[in-house]
């Protein structure tokens, strides 16, 4: 159709072809547009329909952690040592009370809920959202719980909430052995992030700090759990869409006796200490106890700084964990030393030596003196250790010389970890010329061989080193691992098939294998005879140093006192305890074992700083006690005949009772 | 003409003497069903507000009736009256108005809040092709450029207070009938080189800073996902989730849960879309695309050049409004306030749009009196 550019009689028809042609390439515009919006959504429903998808389901759907419970803590006998204990705070929803302030104020009246709180909880009103619960006051006492609970129908939108907590029911008896949980700090943070932990302590609010909650924390914390929960832009919660239920951590069950414990405690009251038992069969811990102790239960709610404060600096600290404490030994190694001279076969049971009540090394003016002034003697083996008589051990050990009898005494673990399940353990120090060079680069002098003759010098043992070498030493030289786990509880609970009634609930119970290291051979097995029938003669022989503090016991024990200086005197120097200061007062030593032909159960007991007397007199009756403990009613009788002496022992019902021989209590 | 003719003579129906066109007003009742379920889900399923919009829905359709009956003549005769009235209260509004939403829209009548803008949507077009429809088609350049003036003072006027969204409908809807009354390709081209020049004006010294940040947030809405760029990424993630089905109605976990925001108004679109799918948006798209086509038949088949070219107009005007927001919502044009037609909740440009289809329904039932 020709176009008319300039007409002067109007051309209906023309134009209304113009406008249906203009008409149609709109109508082409718009249909091209449209496919160009329908691409569009195309791309977006289609082709990135996935992305989206998840994008809107990460938008309303979170994943909220449920923390799993903690598992339990049982002593030998199932007697609850740790447990979840809830407790309750009290919670307010604001957008469910009606009148905020007049509610806040009539329960706090109510409660006696101090004025500081109910500020705090205004406060933290203004940038909480409104439908999430606040805590107006944690750690409500039962009376407040009760008080609440008969008046909840006039609070609306208030709450009890309960949480489970840490809780220890002995207290400081088991503190030193079971350590503490407590709030997880950043430090502790991060190294779950290292040890890609994080995401199973998400809704965890503590962990172990010491002792076995910090080594078994893995087991002891168990799996998170997850609740699938849609909400919306304001976070609040619209409904449960799963729930992956947690699992429990596993229950402990200690080796620890608790009865056990408190004799310790008993014992130790008043005295800076610590007591260390052993089952030498299988390296179980049946006591562990050092004194002063204190209340793990102050950690777990977070200690005040006073508080803290006045245990870092109380005179005692009792924050120091004794059982794994660096003492001198002193006498108490007597009889390790007296084993390396007949593997030595520097000495024999029936050599003697003469003690004039001191002791010179060759050419050397220096008197070495004995504890008793006028000497013993003649000294031979068995007497060296229940007179525990130093001349002969300056004697031997000079003859062996430091580097024979460090290599000996390491194989007993001195200096060395024992590898028991807590990590606050200590390795002390055994002394040897690559020590001694390495620590101060200094020589070894053979005066300094003399001292570690007597377990002094440099010479450090912790009292669960001193019962770990004396349960090698009744073992005959098989290492037993020590340790506090005797075994763990899974409890799981699957799903009844009648849906109504109780979940199943089983339990795996995994006892823990012993732990056994290479074990120490000796030459001759008769050697470990002769040094345990030494320390059944220090116990049982009439006059020994460890004598008074077993007789009348029904138990046949063997045992070995030492007594440790602390304060540097001079060998000629008189020490007397009443006269020089508190704290360089001697310590008191003792390891004891009964029965003496099966032994069950091997103590090591130190103490600082003892007024009068040693370790016979001091060391010796605590660890009559806890013998006594573990032993009960029962009585044990040696049958065997001794093989080096004649004498009789003790008590005349040695000889009578044969009935109670043996068994279990 | 005469097949038309011949079509009126058949379909001399009940709806005929009603001047109801019968096929606009299936398509508009079906977006109008349709905007009810939407807007029921979107508002949280909440019976107040859908029945707030039926309420306006049928004001919407009383209005349109009645608009139906006033032969298109009474329009062309009063259009430059009502040009001067509109501009005037353009201006007092802009002098005197109503401040909300950081705009200036409203004149206050005492009982009612009166937004000039909306009235000049139908007047801006009216007053064009009138002015245009008294020459000779195509038009002269000179008589463009006028007519240009015309649709660009009350243009302005609304984007001064500032209504993006209205004042690029307004000047669509004048370019509209400019374009349908046959300008010239030539003309065509110049405008869009000089129209390109224009922009970086319009950014620099026109463009308030909330209007450049929604541009800036338009190019990159990742930039500010909790902010500024909020609307339209929620809105992305709800239209992308409902994939080929949807989530199905009142399952749509975007609106429900309240992530996406202007849920019943501007974006009542991503709703409808995650809710009922790309097979859901092809049927809307589809019924958009029925109306235009039967707006742009009544304005072929029209009598007179003013009907044709109003007519065109107003159908052209309702596509625009279409592609704005969809456009806007789907991330493929910048946030400007256009509601979906028909399917928003929101009275004012509801009412005003039904005039439009009235004043359609008008041209198209009421050919013989023109002729």
């Amino acid at each position: 159709m020709p176009r008319q550019k300039r007409v002067v009689i109007r051309n209906h028809s023309a134009e209304a072809n113009l406008f249906a042609r203009r008409a149609f390439i709109t109508l082409l515009g718009v249909i091209v547009i449209i496919l160009i919006l329908f691409n569009n959504i195309y791309e977006l429903e289609i082709s990135s329909y996935e992305k989206y998808q998840t994008r809107s389901n990460s938008n309303r759907i979170k994943l909220l952690p449920v923390a799993p419970n903690r598992g339990l803590i049982y002593d030998r006998n199932g007697v609850l040592l740790a447990e979840n204990k809830p407790i309750y705070s009290l919670e307010v929803i604001p957008e469910q009370v009606e009148d905020l302030e007049k509610s806040i104020k009539e329960v706090s009246e109510l409660l006696d809920i101090p004025q500081e709180k109910q500020s705090k909880l205004f406060e933290s009103l203004r940038s909480k959202r409104r439908f999430k619960p606040l805590e107006l006051i944690s750690r409500l006492s039962d009376q407040q719980v009760a008080l609440f609970s008969v008046n909840q129908h006039k609070f609306p939108g208030l709450f009890i909430d309960a949480r489970l907590k840490r809780y220890y029911p002995f207290a400081d008896l088991t503190t030193h052995s079971l350590g503490y949980v407590a709030r997880i700090n950043r430090r502790d943070a991060i190294k779950l992030e290292e040890q890609g932990k994080e995401e199973n302590y998400a809704a965890t609010r503590n962990i172990g700090k010491l002792g076995l909650e910090k080594f078994y924390q893995d087991i002891l914390h168990g799996t998170i759990g997850h609740q699938e929960v849609e909400i919306n832009n304001q976070g609040r919660i619209i409904r449960t869409l799963s729930f992956t239920p947690p699992v429990p951590g596993k229950d402990l069950t200690l080796t620890l006796d608790i009865e056990l414990q408190m004799i310790a405690k008993r014992a130790l009251s008043g005295k800076r200490g610590a007591i260390v038992a052993i089952d030498p069969r299988d390296g179980g811990v049946l006591a562990m106890y050092s004194n002063p102790s204190y209340n793990g239960n102050l950690f777990v709610h977070g200690i005040s700084s006073n508080n803290y404060k006045k245990l870092l600096s109380s005179h005692d600290r009792p924050l120091i964990n004794r059982t794994v404490q660096g003492y001198p030994p002193a006498s108490t190694i007597k009889p390790l030393l007296a084993l390396t001279g007949l593997e030595e076969e520097l000495i024999t049971p029936e050599k003697e030596i003469y003690d004039p009540g001191f002791y010179q090394l060759p050419g050397i003016e220096t008197k070495r003196r004995d504890w008793k002034k006028w000497g013993h003697g003649k000294v031979n083996l068995s007497k060296s250790l229940e007179q525990s008589c130093n001349v002969y051990y300056y004697d031997l050990s000079y003859k062996l010389g430091i580097t024979r009898i460090a290599r000996m005494m390491e194989k007993f673990g001195f200096g060395e970890y024992t590898g028991i399940d807590i990590y606050e353990e200590n390795r002390a120090i055994m002394p040897s010329v690559e020590w001694k060079r390495a620590r101060y680069n200094q020589p070894w002098y053979t005066g300094e061989t003399l001292s570690v003759g007597i377990g002094q010098s440099f010479w450090t043992v912790t009292p669960l080193q001193l019962a770990q070498a004396m349960s090698i030493l009744v073992n005959k030289g098989q290492i037993k691992v020590p340790h506090l786990l005797k075994a763990t509880t899974e409890i799981s609970l699957t799903p009844n098939e009648n849906q109504d009634e109780q979940p199943h609930r089983s339990e795996i119970v995994l006892e823990m294998p012993i732990d056994e290291k290479p074990p120490i051979v000796l030459t001759k097995d008769s050697y470990w005879d002769i040094v345990l029938d030494g320390m059944h003669n220090t116990v049982q022989k009439v006059g020994a140093t460890g004598y008074s503090a077993f007789k009348g016991s029904k138990y046949d024990a063997a045992g070995k006192t030492g007594s440790a200086q602390t304060a540097n005197i001079g060998q000629d120097e008189k020490y007397d305890a009443e006269t020089i200061q508190e704290n360089q007062r001697d310590n008191a030593m003792f390891v004891a074992f009964a029965p003496y032909e099966k032994p069950e159960i091997v103590v090591a007991v130190a103490i600082e700083n003892v007024a009068k007397g040693g370790g016979g007199t001091n060391a010796a009756p605590v660890a009559r006690q806890i013998m006594d403990q573990y032993f009960g009613n029962r009585v044990i009788i040696s049958k065997k005949a001794h093989p080096h002496h004649e004498e009789t022992y003790g008590e005349q019902y040695l000889e009578v009772n044969n009935n109670n021989s043996s068994g279990n209590n | 003409m005469r097949s038309i003719g011949h079509d009126q003579q058949k379909q001399r129906s009940i709806w005929y003497r009603l001047n109801i066109d019968v096929p606009l007003l299936v398509g508009i009742l079906s977006l109008l069903t349709l905007g009810l379920c939407v807007v029921y889900s979107a508002g949280g399923q909440s019976a107040d507000m859908a029945i707030r919009h039926a309420k306006r829905i049928g004001i919407a359709l009383f209005v349109m009736f009645f608009v139906a009956q006033i032969p298109p003549l009474v329009y062309r005769k009063w259009a430059v009256p009502a040009f001067i009235v509109g501009i005037a209260l353009l201006v007092s509004v802009l002098l005197f108005g109503h401040v909300g939403k950081g705009a200036q829209r409203w004149i206050d009548l005492g009982f009612t809040m009166f937004q000039p803008s909306e009235i000049m949507k139908l007047i801006v077009p009216i007053m064009i092709a009138w002015y245009v429809s008294q020459f000779n088609l195509p038009t002269k350049i000179i008589h463009i450029l006028a007519a240009f003036t015309l649709v660009l003072i009350p243009t302005l006027l609304i984007a001064k207070q500032p209504d993006l969204g209205t004042s690029l409908l307004i000047a669509s809807s004048g370019i509209f009938v400019i374009f349908l009354a046959g300008a010239s390709w030539k003309l065509i081209g110049t405008c869009a080189v000089i129209g390109s020049a224009f922009a970086p004006i319009l950014w620099l010294f026109l463009m308030k800073d909330y209007q450049k940040q929604r541009v800036l947030t338009f190019l990159n809405p990742e930039q500010d996902p909790l902010g500024s760029g909020y609307h339209i990424i929620q809105s992305k993630i709800a239209i992308g989730s409902g994939g080929l089905q949807g989530k199905g109605w009142l399952q749509g976990t975007q609106s429900q849960l309240e992530f996406l925001p202007e849920r019943h108004t501007d974006f009542i679109f991503a709703v409808f879309s995650e809710e009922f799918g790309l097979i859901g948006v092809t049927l809307l798209l589809l019924v958009y695309l029925a109306i235009v086509m039967r707006g742009l038949w009544i304005a072929i088949s029209a009598e007179h050049a003013f009907t044709k070219l109003l007519a065109g107009s107003l159908t052209l005007t309702f596509f625009v409004y279409v592609f704005v927001n969809i456009g806007m919502v789907s991330g493929l044009l910048p946030v400007v306030g256009v509601p979906l037609p028909l399917v928003s909740y929101g009275g004012t440009s509801m009412v005003t749009l039904m005039a439009g289809f009235g004043i359609l329904m008008a041209i198209s039932t009421h050919r013989r009196f023109i002729a």
